[in-house]
């Protein structure tokens, strides 16, 4: 096998190359990030998360929204390293990241991880949310390892 | 799950048509209209029938030509002339429908709506619609806000995160990835129409470029040009035609809520996550026949990322859930030209050298090797190959999985 390769500082993407949209069901998480307060989607009824947002709980078929505010930290479940900004195809050096939301069972994101080299990312890293602005006057969650 | 399947050997591929394979972008200034004409008319000779007799279309993909265009059997009927069309449909989703077409198309066949029916891809990437880069280059819609932001944009970055996974769960290494791809290319040497044809190297496999950590450039397939058409019919027809059928003995799609959109949502739950999402469907295909992984003579795994070939072998129950590194690395893939059979009691796997090696049109190159294979007529054949497996592209449901059988 070769040898593990050596990146340095993982990045985050730069926020004003970013862009989302979001609909009627999406919309409260993102309205809850821009005042830096990290949210999922919870059945009312029944209590399950689910994430992305959508319409209808999977459990129990309800239309009813819990938008808790949880405690913003989160493990990560697996992560890549890329090596090249997506905007430019420019070397850069950033690392996606699947996370479990803690307070959220069952709910994940996807983001970038920063605070330590990308070669130092690992399954089972601890992190907390690290607020990112993007386009158009939204807010991005992003993590940084604690 | 219910054992046996009521439509099992009752109809059969009888035609195959291909164009040449072209580097990606290499193949304008033909049209991909004239592309998919070229491999249906190829299937209709093949077949020993006249392009009028066709009278059914079954898709996959949600009937897209790549992921960019569409077909449209109007067009088609426009283009080539078929008198009358009695059945057209298509299964939904991507690349993970491939094989399950065989499946529409039996039940179009079965309900006595038409009597030949084709199965198409064609792809053709112009300079401005990169295949790898479609993800990205869409504007977010607001499902897809919650992953594209996080520079996820390409099918490879998305594959790596399930492959970290499985590194992480059961010390799966990148040696495991390079074996995929070395012992498949061995399988292009002879191939005329293949696109990497060279031997492949360990050395040469870690030098590869890194493009998203843990998977490297030689571990994506090839992005191709071309067409593949096959022609599916009832087994009272497929007696008339003229080569020896490929009896369609099993076939199924779907999959289960735990996989759903795979690696565009990531929200899958251990151990769905590093898999393949083929568990449900494989399932399906072995309660039909009766049969298990053993019991094939070859299989045509859909290749579009080494590490997915390693996954399917775990989910079709070629080797336990978590030991597909050790079978792989134990040579278990590998194809024994001189004795036209498995190593080490293995399984051949990809002997036209797959999506990685050979061509990329998502997925129809499969069907068409497995053809070959039943008829006894592949290029690397298998001897005796009673039993082939084909498999679709480990992605957003359905996926899907066929076995066919030597008449």
């Amino acid at each position: 096998m070769s040898e593990p390769i050596k990146y340095g500082p993982a990045k985050l993407l730069p926020g004003d190359q970013i862009r989302i949209s979001t609909n009627p069901d999406t919309e409260p998480f993102w309205l809850a990030a821009k005042e830096h307060r990290l949210t999922a989607c919870q059945c009312a009824a029944c209590g399950h998360f689910r994430m992305p947002p959508t319409a209808y709980c999977p459990e129990c078929s309800s239309t009813e929204k819990n938008w808790p505010t949880l405690p913003g930290t989160a493990t990560v479940f697996s992560y890549v390293v890329c090596n090249r900004n997506p905007k430019d195809g420019e070397p850069y050096i950033y690392v996606p990241v699947v996370v479990d939301i803690d307070g959220a069972p069952g709910a994940r994101l996807n983001a970038n991880v920063t605070g330590c080299n990308a070669e130092d990312v690992h399954i089972g890293m601890k992190v907390t949310v690290e607020w990112t602005e993007i386009q158009d006057g939204w807010v991005l969650p992003n993590f940084r390892k604690l | 799950m219910p054992v046996g399947w009521a439509n099992q050997d009752k109809t059969a591929i009888v035609g195959i048509g291909a164009t040449d394979y072209y580097v990606r972008g290499k193949s304008w200034p033909r049209t991909i209209n004239d592309m998919a004409g070229e491999a249906i008319l190829k299937a209709c000779e093949d077949a020993g029938i006249s392009i009028k007799d066709i009278d059914g279309f079954a898709y996959y993909s949600t009937a897209g030509a790549g992921y960019l265009d569409k077909f449209d059997t109007a067009s088609l009927m426009e283009t080539l002339g078929m008198p009358n069309i009695s059945f057209s449909a298509t299964l939904t989703s991507g690349g993970g429908g491939c094989p399950g077409a065989i499946g529409l198309a039996t039940a179009g066949l079965m309900n006595e709506d038409c009597k030949y029916v084709v199965t198409l891809m064609a792809l053709q990437q112009l300079p401005q619609h990169r295949l790898g880069v479609v993800f990205g280059a869409a504007a977010p819609s607001a499902e897809n806000s919650f992953l594209q932001p996080s520079g996820l944009v390409g099918p490879g970055h998305l594959m790596s995160m399930l492959t970290r996974r499985h590194m992480h769960l059961y010390g799966t290494t990148q040696d495991a990835f390079g074996e995929i791809v070395m012992a498949t290319r061995a399988n292009t040497h002879n191939r005329p129409k293949a696109v990497r044809k060279a031997p492949l190297t360990k050395e040469e496999y870690d030098h590869s470029v890194m493009l998203a950590d843990p998977l490297r450039r030689l571990d994506f397939c090839l992005e191709t040009d071309g067409a593949v058409a096959v022609i599916t019919t009832t087994m009272d027809r497929a007696k008339d035609c003229r080569h020896k059928p490929a009896v369609v003995h099993a076939c199924a799609h779907g999959g289960q809520r735990e996989w759903g959109r795979a690696f565009a949502w990531m929200g899958m739950p251990d151990p769905h996550f590093a898999s393949s999402g083929h568990k449900f469907t494989a399932d399906r295909i072995w309660a039909q026949s009766g049969l298990s992984a053993k019991d094939m003579d070859v299989a045509l795994i859909y290749d579009h990322f080494s590490p997915m070939v390693l996954m399917q072998l775990e989910d079709y129950g070629f080797c336990e859930k978590g030991e597909g590194g050790d079978y792989v690395l134990s040579g278990k893939i590998r194809y024994d030209a001189a004795t036209q059979g498995g190593v080490n009691g293995g399984v051949p796997v990809n002997t036209h050298g797959g999506n990685l090696n050979e061509a990329y049109i998502i997925g129809m190159t499969h069907i068409v090797e497995g053809v070959e294979q039943v008829r006894g007529t592949a290029i690397n054949q298998v001897k005796d190959a009673e039993f082939a497996l084909v498999s679709g592209g480990p992605a957003s449901l359905p996926v899907s999985s066929l076995i066919l059988r030597s008449a």
